[in-house]
């Protein structure tokens, strides 16, 4: 048996794809953080409690109207996304021209009550959601034994994240977007209502982060928590590959998801510190972030 | 923050007599609290809000009058409470050294991780915080010295100096007093020294602070380094005064609170972070029989604070109080033209 | 605090003035539920427990006897300063006499230090650190339900009998999950097995899958998940999803609990070995309680932690009946001195260093096709005798236990 750094290669190469699923994970929600920050220039401290809310939408439309993943899948991304076009209009759009601290401020207030509302609802042990029938049992991929469900995850997560790069970068409504984001005024003059642009930016980032929480329902537990957790590695994810950078954000993701999965398999216990690890390294040596333009 | 820079701006020059004569009288009133508050209050709750008062103090150090807005303070008040304890419960050592090497340590954590981030501002800042003090979270649960879930307890608060025995309660209480009303003279005389004057002029516009010569990295690792001094101090003695230091000073919702404590008190205010203390403390205790819904309760007034009370309590208080003043000079100026 | 229940101390005290003739000197008895009523282990306790506080001063007749009980409750938070502050306060200023419940270890060991410096008793049902009857034990401390000893002592030593001889184990990268570990080492290695490998999981974590595959590599008998919490429910949900019991290994959770269970659903936990202290389908005695409890509390079943409240506040009224008196040494004395004995944890004692002794019973989940109904999910595949199911009371370091 071959083996690199005294490690078996199949059990490396085991580590480094369950390791790109968790960055798939990442990447998908550094995504819509990176989106929302470009155009508002807000962090969007209740990601984590949208992500959450997507799986928990999810577990509603199972319990409650007898709709299985598929539908999730496509209902939940909408629903919390109006949800988030509605927090953009009714409270993020009165802190306009203010320090964009406050936006931290109040999407972390925000993320404190949804979460404090599901634990009084939901309790705090969690909700059982299975793995699609279609997608259940595992493959044999001969170095390693892959769920077809996290297989089907990495999928997915990957032509999300092409797809929102290719229509921000290639399209003309990303043109749009990306000339909103450099000069606000400018754009409107043109004629376009930039307002309007925000609360769909807004809308479009939350529903990408109920994707990806509708992805992790079967996998992970559903719990009010769940989303507290990832959203401090999310944020370095976000301040290693550079703030508003749609590429770095994905790079980034799936990159750090690779760190992470070989540490788990050379030093376990440093597995949940390697990223501060790496995003202190990033700063000291280049403080605007990998992909990031420096201010 | 622009809010505070409103609040500074009209502080200034003309109104400095009135400024100064107005601090005079917070301490006056602080005193007169620590004075008359265990005849109504639980003293132990009191001490609770002073040494979250001091930890608030000190991170309104850095955001209210550096401007910058840290989301991590707990690493520094979780690292003074820890060292502190360990240094009481194992090694015998006396409440004054044990809370000095608490102290030490917090200072000692600053400028490694100020060093870090002060590299970026603003947002970048925030989360950079937040994620240094999340690192240290992680490496207090794992080092077995810190007892990990259980955390560190019976830490005995010892005889102050070999002589004060500091397990009545008034006696500690008398003790924690005098540290919080010296710190906060401190934290004042930080404030209104040239040092502080600097401070605000990088806060408010720091490429002309840059123009008049002064080297703002240095200044902001200074402010950085200060506010976690204070915060390690406060940490220190909520370990001598509970006895116990656990994972919940690093948690990162600890580094929520003192913001909340801040933001409703009024940040860039002296007395704002003490009165926001003394409000979430006394939520959170008298709050507990509905438990779970303080979290609730917290992320509301986070709101209701950033959309429609960015002045904070104290800070609102004192535009009143500037405005009343205005309007009577401006009656007696009417007069005196009349 | 506690307000909603001055209602039922109104309604108590009310019933005693009318129902009570010939009665002698009345004993006024405060009781406070302190838990986590918003946090992980809500659900565990919470208010269930406070729930089953009233019903044991409910079927003790209390007032009847002259008893008077208010029961107040407050959250922790799992907070050890927000507990330790709560628990001076009730001590100090409200008259609390005896609390209640505690989960969370940190928490547990601060009230414990509390209410032997005030000298009150503290019945722990919530916490299952073995220290807290061990090298940390105070006179005033009952340790009612589990701890972490006698779920290792239950779930690894009948593992071992039969046949889980090679173990590989997950564990929580912090002393609680280390000591989890070492505790289920030793008694895997007495019992005749072996522990072929182990490995450490930073704390708190959501993916498991390499952890998983690396103990499927192993080959081991038995996967012990040596952690709590949202943690053993993410490790169970992917080792259904990577198929470790359908490839002939034994999933066995060191601190799992119904409510656990509950969360993860059959289909995911199914297989899965577990111990604990009480289950509401082991006897006519517990079934009819846990009916008349889930009747109260909103169909839920009784978790071991809120059956142990139950008994433990019982046995503490018991006490204080046989005396007509509140004083917490002669009450400590006379708990410690009389057997327990009710309906949910049958005949017992309770030892001088705190720990109580009662049956403890080794659990395999359900698959979803043995499974009857909501909440049936156990199958009782071995009972551990009270003498077998704790920690030797010499072992533990308790400085209470002399020679």
């Amino acid at each position: 048996m071959h083996s690199i750094f005294g490690i078996p290669t199949p059990a490396l190469f085991g580590q480094l794809l369950l390791g790109l699923i968790n960055g798939a994970f990442y990447a998908m929600l550094s995504l819509g953080l990176a989106v929302i920050f470009g155009l508002l220039n807000v962090v969007n401290f209740s990601h984590g409690a949208f992500y959450m809310l997507g799986a928990f939408t999810g577990w509603l439309l199972l319990a409650g109207l007898g709709l299985g993943y598929w539908w999730a899948l496509l209902l939940s991304p909408l629903i919390v996304g109006v949800l988030g076009m509605a927090v953009e209009r009714l409270l993020l759009a009165r802190l306009k021209g203010l320090d964009p601290l406050y936006g931290l401020l109040l999407t972390f207030g925000l993320a404190l009550i949804i979460q404090g509302v599901f634990r009084n609802i939901f309790g705090v042990s969690g909700l059982p959601y299975g793995v699609p029938s279609q997608l259940a049992g595992a493959r044999n991929l001969g170095f390693m034994i892959l769920p077809n469900y996290r297989g089907w995850v990495i999928g997915l997560s990957l032509l999300v994240c092409l797809a929102t790069w290719l229509g921000i970068e290639k399209t003309r409504l990303g043109a749009t977007l990306r000339a909103a984001t450099e000069n606000a005024t400018l754009t409107e003059a043109f004629g376009i209502n930039v307002p309007r642009l925000v609360t769909l930016t807004y809308g479009f980032g939350t529903a990408l982060a109920a994707l990806a929480g509708v992805l992790a329902a079967p996998i992970y537990s559903v719990n009010p928590n769940m989303g507290a957790d990832l959203i401090i590695t999310v944020f370095v994810v976000v301040v290693i590959g550079g703030m508003g950078s749609i590429l770095g954000s994905i790079v980034t993701g799936f990159g750090l998801g690779l760190a992470e999965g070989l540490t788990r398999l050379v030093y376990p216990a440093g597995s949940a510190t390697v990223v501060f690890v790496i995003m202190i390294v990033v700063l000291l040596v280049k403080p605007a972030g990998l992909f990031g333009r420096s201010t | 923050m622009s809010a505070t820079a409103e609040s500074n701006a009209a502080t200034k020059p003309p109104v400095k007599a009135t400024a100064a004569a107005s601090r005079l009288w917070g301490f006056g009133v602080v005193a007169l609290l620590i004075i008359l508050g265990p005849v109504v209050v639980y003293p132990v709750l009191l001490m609770k809000v002073m040494c979250f008062a001091l930890f608030a103090a000190g991170f309104n150090l850095l955001l209210g009058f550096g401007g910058l807005l840290s989301f991590g303070h707990a690493a520094y008040f979780g690292i003074g409470s820890y060292v502190s304890a360990y240094a009481a419960k194992a090694w015998g050592w006396p409440p004054e050294a044990a809370v000095t090497a608490g102290t030490a340590a917090g200072a000692l954590l600053g400028v490694i991780f100020g060093v870090v981030a002060i590299r970026r501002q603003g947002i970048y800042f925030a989360m950079i915080t937040l994620a240094l003090a999340q690192l240290i979270y992680f490496v207090c649960l794992q080092v077995p010295f810190t007892g990990g879930e259980d955390g560190l307890q019976s830490v005995p608060r010892g005889k102050l100096l070999g002589l004060v025995d500091l397990s009545n309660d008034l006696t500690l209480y008398g003790v924690v007093s005098v540290v919080f009303f010296l710190t906060l003279l401190l934290v004042s005389r930080i404030v209104h020294s040239p040092f502080g004057h600097v401070l605000r002029a990088i806060r408010d516009n720091e490429a002309r602070a840059i123009s008049l010569g002064y080297k703002t990295v240095w200044y902001r690792l200074a402010v950085f380094v200060l506010s976690t001094v204070v915060c390690a101090l406060a940490g220190a003695m909520k370990a001598i005064v509970f006895q116990l230091a656990s994972l919940t000073d690093v948690h990162w919702t600890t580094s929520g609170e003192v913001v909340l404590m801040t933001l409703v008190g009024g940040m860039g205010t002296l007395f704002g972070p003490l009165v926001g203390a003394a409000v979430v403390v006394a939520a959170e205790f008298y709050l507990a029989s509905i438990g779970s819904w303080v979290q609730v309760i917290e992320g509301g007034i986070f709101v209701a604070c950033v959309l429609g009370f960015r002045a904070g309590i104290v800070g609102t208080l004192a535009d009143f109080g500037r405005r009343s003043i205005a309007a009577r000079q401006g009656a007696s100026a009417r007069a005196a033209v009349n | 605090m506690g307000v909603a229940n001055r209602v039922a101390a109104l309604a108590l005290a009310l019933a005693a003035f009318t129902g009570g003739p010939g009665q002698a000197a009345d004993v006024k008895i405060k009781v406070g539920v302190l838990n986590d009523r918003s946090g992980i282990y809500a659900d565990l306790g919470g208010e269930g427990s406070v729930e089953a506080a009233r019903m044991a001063v409910e079927d003790f007749k209390a007032a009847d006897k002259g008893i008077m009980v208010d029961i107040v409750s407050a959250d922790h938070q799992n907070k050890p300063d927000i507990g330790a502050n709560i628990a001076r306060q009730w001590y100090d200023q409200d008259g609390v006499d005896v609390i209640l419940d505690v989960p969370t270890s940190s928490v547990a060991l601060a009230v414990s230090q509390i209410t032997r410096e005030k000298n009150k008793v503290f019945i722990d049902s919530g916490a299952g650190a073995a220290d807290i009857t061990g090298k940390q034990c105070s006179p005033n401390t009952i340790l009612w339900t589990y701890d972490t000893y006698a779920l290792a002592k239950g779930t690894a030593g009948a593992m071992v009998k039969n046949g889980g001889k090679s173990w590989f184990f997950l564990t929580a990268d912090y002393v609680f999950g280390h000591s989890l570990q070492k505790d289920a080492a030793a008694i895997v290695t007495a019992a005749g097995g072996t522990v072929v490998d182990s490995v450490n999981v930073p704390f708190p974590a959501t993916d498991f899958s390499s952890f998983l595959l690396q103990a499927q590599a192993s080959h081991a008998d038995v996967v012990g998940l040596a952690n709590a919490g949202g943690d053993t429910v993410n490790a169970i949900k992917q080792a259904s999803e990577f198929g470790l019991t359908q490839g002939g290994q034994k999933l066995a959770g060191l601190l799992v609990f119904i409510s656990d269970v509950n969360a993860l659903g059959l289909e995911a936990a199914q297989g899965l070995n577990l111990t604990e202290a009480f289950y509401w389908d082991l006897n006519d005695g517990t079934r009819e309680w846990s009916k008349r409890f889930a009747a109260r509390h909103g169909g839920k079943m009784p978790t071991m932690v809120q059956a142990g409240v139950y008994a433990g506040l019982l046995h503490y009224l018991k006490a204080v009946d046989a005396l007509k008196s509140k004083d917490a040494a002669a009450v400590l004395a006379k708990m410690k001195a009389t057997p327990t004995d009710d309906p949910l944890f049958g005949r017992g004692s309770i030892r001088v260093d705190g720990r109580t002794l009662h049956d403890m019973y080794l659990f395999q989940v359900k698959t979803p096709s043995e499974s009857k109904g909501p909440w049936d999910y156990y199958k009782l595949i071995q009972t551990v005798p009270a003498a077998d199911a704790f920690r030797p009371l010499g072992e533990g370091g308790c400085p209470l236990v002399k020679g």
